[in-house]
């Protein structure tokens, strides 16, 4: 790649700093295969519901929040802050602005993430789903992330092209809006520093709508808006082709940004929430399907006229599949907002498969995707070591998602209709446990699903190693603006 | 916040949620209206920008399909807030809320199944409690209703009593089991740690044992019987046989509802039992259920221990 420019060490400001890129990557992997595991680990719980018996850092209580915050903040937060370190700096032809600020981040994060692999099987948890990590923690990460926006929109500040590409738009949203959920939605009393122990700042209904406000706006800005950004990039990038549609990208980045923030009372349909909020939730969340629907359709014809590449580049094959994954759950999460529907599939499996055809067909495939893209980009290689593994990968983890949330919507429809199924007298005509037993076989397939997955980031993990180790760190200089883009990195 | 206090709120909310979704109409409108060129044959331009080399962006319309169905969900989230509460205080032409639609439900379903419970309110207990299909009915409530603390054979747990045993603390015939289900009990055994004394409460174990054949120290079983007749004669009788009015149990029986090892036995006595928690106590069912479910689940209980 630039082998004259690796040879000579260019000034600081003549390259782009791919150190913290490289840093995310990895950790994106390591995570990745970590956070994955310990979702085997409780999904064979539910098979086997002794497999760890009387050991109380290993119940399912305490490795379900570490499973959830490590795939999605762990997995994927290194995911999406490597690649909008790598895509901003690119598209902007700026190195990333503060200097050292950027590793900062890396640290602060890492540190935040060890943080919550110790505190959360210790059983320390401030109980708000996905959010679940104590005050010191959350305080942790409000500094953590104020870094990241200064590093991020410092960058696109000081950019040296005219217009802010479209990718960074997504990135944007996604670092100012989470900033926002975590401040507001962690907003706590401590009550002592050690045992760490904080109440809510608020009560009640009042503190069960800030937290799904929280919730589905981490959904909807961590997992969709960030993950966007990156396919903005990765998918023209890898397809060779332009973006479908400039006019399409503002309409359904505006519709997305504005309408995810009202869909959260869906989370508490048939509660005490006011019927007016109910209702807004669920409206919000059905206008929503289309902006959602924008970012696909926008990935996908960008596919126009590059087709056939599909055949034969799995790289490809890992992103446009996770744009499928995404039209379907974005399609299904709005049908699930409704209210008729929610009062069966609610507090069954069925949400469980909706979370995971998000989870792992979109954003774990479009991260996968884009990490097979950049790394060996980041160490000097044209490619990774070896393209039929990432094919393997590719098919392994797409049976491996089909399995798994194949399983949980018959699990959780069965569910749904066990529990509201009445005999003719008015009594129930299943037990609770019953509709249990009945889940069984499916939580074996699931955990069959769950167990491909993750041994094709085992095999992504080999195939990163071998990469890395045949290459070495490049520090690819900044283009210049002026003539052609040399062929740099 | 069943609702915000004042009116102000509610106009806010309304204004801001018919906004919002005008705004959405209206991007939506503005970008859907140009066309740009794109007639048969023309060739789709790309805005001119590039970024890192080779990202571009072409500008093709927004596809109609897509807009279409854009517009549409506005437009039912519009009909559906003329319909349904959901902006601020109004309430929907419609008038439903959660709560009708929930007591509307439940009135409809009570009115189709009572025609089954009606015949058996007609028949004396007895008789319900020897018919085969009320029997199956009564054991499907029971599994409703009653398992999660008498477990799903009735065989009960410590703390809750085994009703298969024919063995009552209020008694077995069927008007005592109907109050029971009805109107709940709540029965206490006080603690007597602090009137007795560390041997008083000793003494008084030894003897409540040897009431049932239980091994036990003779010379505290003396003693205790002293101590039994002046504290614990008033409720469980000077023959401790029991007294089913108060609940008192019979402790000559071999029956035991918190255990009989001596260290159960001495806890009992020391903090007493059902004082602190409301959950051993049997809760009153007579707002939850109808009178033809309690007639149906008291013909079931008595059947347990009555019908073979």
């Amino acid at each position: 790649m630039t082998g004259p420019a690796a040879a000579v060490v260019p000034a600081d400001t003549a390259t782009f700093n791919y150190k913290v890129v490289r840093q995310f990557a990895i950790m994106t992997i390591v995570w990745g295969v970590a956070g994955m595991s310990v979702g085997v680990v409780i999904a064979a719980q539910l098979l086997w519901p002794d497999l760890t018996y009387g050991i109380p850092w290993l119940s399912y209580g305490r490795l379900r929040p570490l499973h959830t915050n490590a795939v999605i903040f762990a997995f994927g937060g290194c995911g999406l802050i490597g690649t909008s370190y790598y895509v901003v700096q690119r598209t902007c032809q700026a190195r990333l602005f503060g200097g050292p600020l950027a590793g900062l981040t890396f640290w602060g994060w890492t540190a935040v993430i060890v943080l919550a692999v110790i505190t959360l099987p210790l059983g320390y948890t401030s109980s708000k789903e996905y959010a679940e990590l104590e005050w010191p923690i959350d305080i942790l990460i409000a500094i953590v992330w104020v870094a990241y926006a200064i590093v991020f929109f410092g960058t696109i500040a000081k950019r040296r092209t005219p217009h802010i590409y479209v990718a960074n738009w997504f990135y944007g949203a996604f670092i100012l809006t989470i900033a926002l959920l975590h401040i507001v939605n962690s907003a706590e009393v401590p009550v002592s520093f050690w045992p760490m122990k904080s109440y809510s700042a608020y009560a009640g209904v009042q503190d069960a709508m800030v937290q799904w406000w929280y919730g589905h706006n981490a959904v909807g800005f961590f997992l969709t808006a960030g993950f966007l950004g990156m396919m903005y990039y990765f998918v023209p990038k890898q397809a060779g082709r332009p973006v479908y549609s400039y006019r399409l990208s503002i309409v359904h980045f505006w519709a997305l940004i504005f309408t995810y923030m009202w869909a959260g009372p869906h989370h508490l349909h048939y509660t005490a929430l006011p019927d007016w909020t109910q209702s807004i939730g669920m409206l919000f969340s059905l206008i929503l399907l289309a902006p959602s629907w924008g970012g696909m359709i926008n990935g996908m014809m960008t596919m126009s006229g590059a087709w056939h590449k599909l055949r034969d580049d799995p790289i490809l094959k890992f992103l446009i599949v996770s744009l499928s994954f995404y039209g379907m759950s974005t399609f299904e999460g709005p049908m699930m907002s409704i209210k008729t529907v929610n009062a069966l599939s609610h507090y069954t499996d069925w949400t469980i498969g909706h979370v995971h055809s998000g989870a792992l067909g979109w954003v774990a495939f479009i991260t996968i995707g884009s990490m097979y893209y950049v790394i060996p980009r980041l160490f000097g290689r044209a490619e990774m070591w070896s393209t039929r593994l990432i094919t393997l990968h590719f098919w392994i983890a797409t049976i491996g998602v089909v399995l798994y949330i194949a399983s949980m919507w018959i699990a959780g429809v069965m569910q749904g209709l066990m529990w509201r199924a009445t005999n003719p007298d008015g009594t129930l005509t299943y037990a609770f446990v019953e509709s249990v037993k009945a889940t069984y076989p499916f939580y074996a397939i699931r955990l069959t699903g769950g167990v491909l997955f993750l041994a094709g980031m085992l095999v992504m993990a080999w195939n990163v190693f071998r990469t890395v180790s045949l290459g070495k760190p490049v520090e690819a200089r900044i283009p210049s603006l002026a003539g052609p883009a040399p062929a740099a990195a | 916040m069943s609702d915000f206090v004042s009116n102000g709120w509610a106009f806010y909310v309304a204004i801001v949620t018919l906004l919002s979704i005008a705004g959405c109409a209206a991007l939506l409108y503005s970008l859907g209206r140009m066309r740009v060129a794109h007639k048969a044959g023309e060739r789709v331009e790309t805005t001119g920008h590039v970024w890192d080399g080779d990202l571009a962006e072409l500008n093709h319309p927004l596809p109609r399909w897509w807009m279409w169905l854009f517009y549409a969900t506005i437009a039912f989230a519009l009909g559906y807030l003329v319909l349904y509460p959901g902006l601020g205080k109004l309430p929907g032409l419609l008038g439903w809320t959660s709560g009708n639609a929930y007591v509307g439900e439940v009135d409809a379903f009570d009115a189709k199944i009572a025609p089954r419970y009606a015949r058996y309110l007609a028949m004396d207990v007895k008789d319900v409690a020897r018919d085969a299909e009320a029997r199956a009915m009564g054991e499907r409530l029971f599994l409703n209703y009653c398992a999660q603390c008498h477990g799903s054979d009735a065989g009960g747990s410590k703390g809750f009593p085994n009703l298969r045993d024919s063995d009552w603390l209020y008694g077995g015939e069927p008007e005592r089991i109907r109050e029971t289900i009805a109107n709940g009990r709540n029965g206490i055994m006080p603690a007597f740690g602090a009137a007795l004394g560390d041997e008083g409460v000793r003494d008084v174990a030894a003897y409540v044992r040897s009431l049932s054949g239980l091994p036990a120290d003779d010379v505290r079983a003396h003693a205790g019987k002293k101590v039994f007749m002046q504290n614990c004669a008033a409720c469980h009788g000077v023959d401790a046989k029991g007294n089913r009015d108060i609940g008192a149990p019979n402790l000559t029986d071999r029956v035991w509802l918190y255990g009989s090892t001596e260290a159960a036995i001495l806890e009992t006595i020391r903090n007493g039992r059902g004082e602190a928690s409301a959950v051993t106590r049997m809760p009153a069912h007579k707002d939850r259920l109808d009178a033809g479910k309690i007639q149906l689940l008291t013909a079931y209980v008595w059947g347990l221990s009555n019908v073979r």
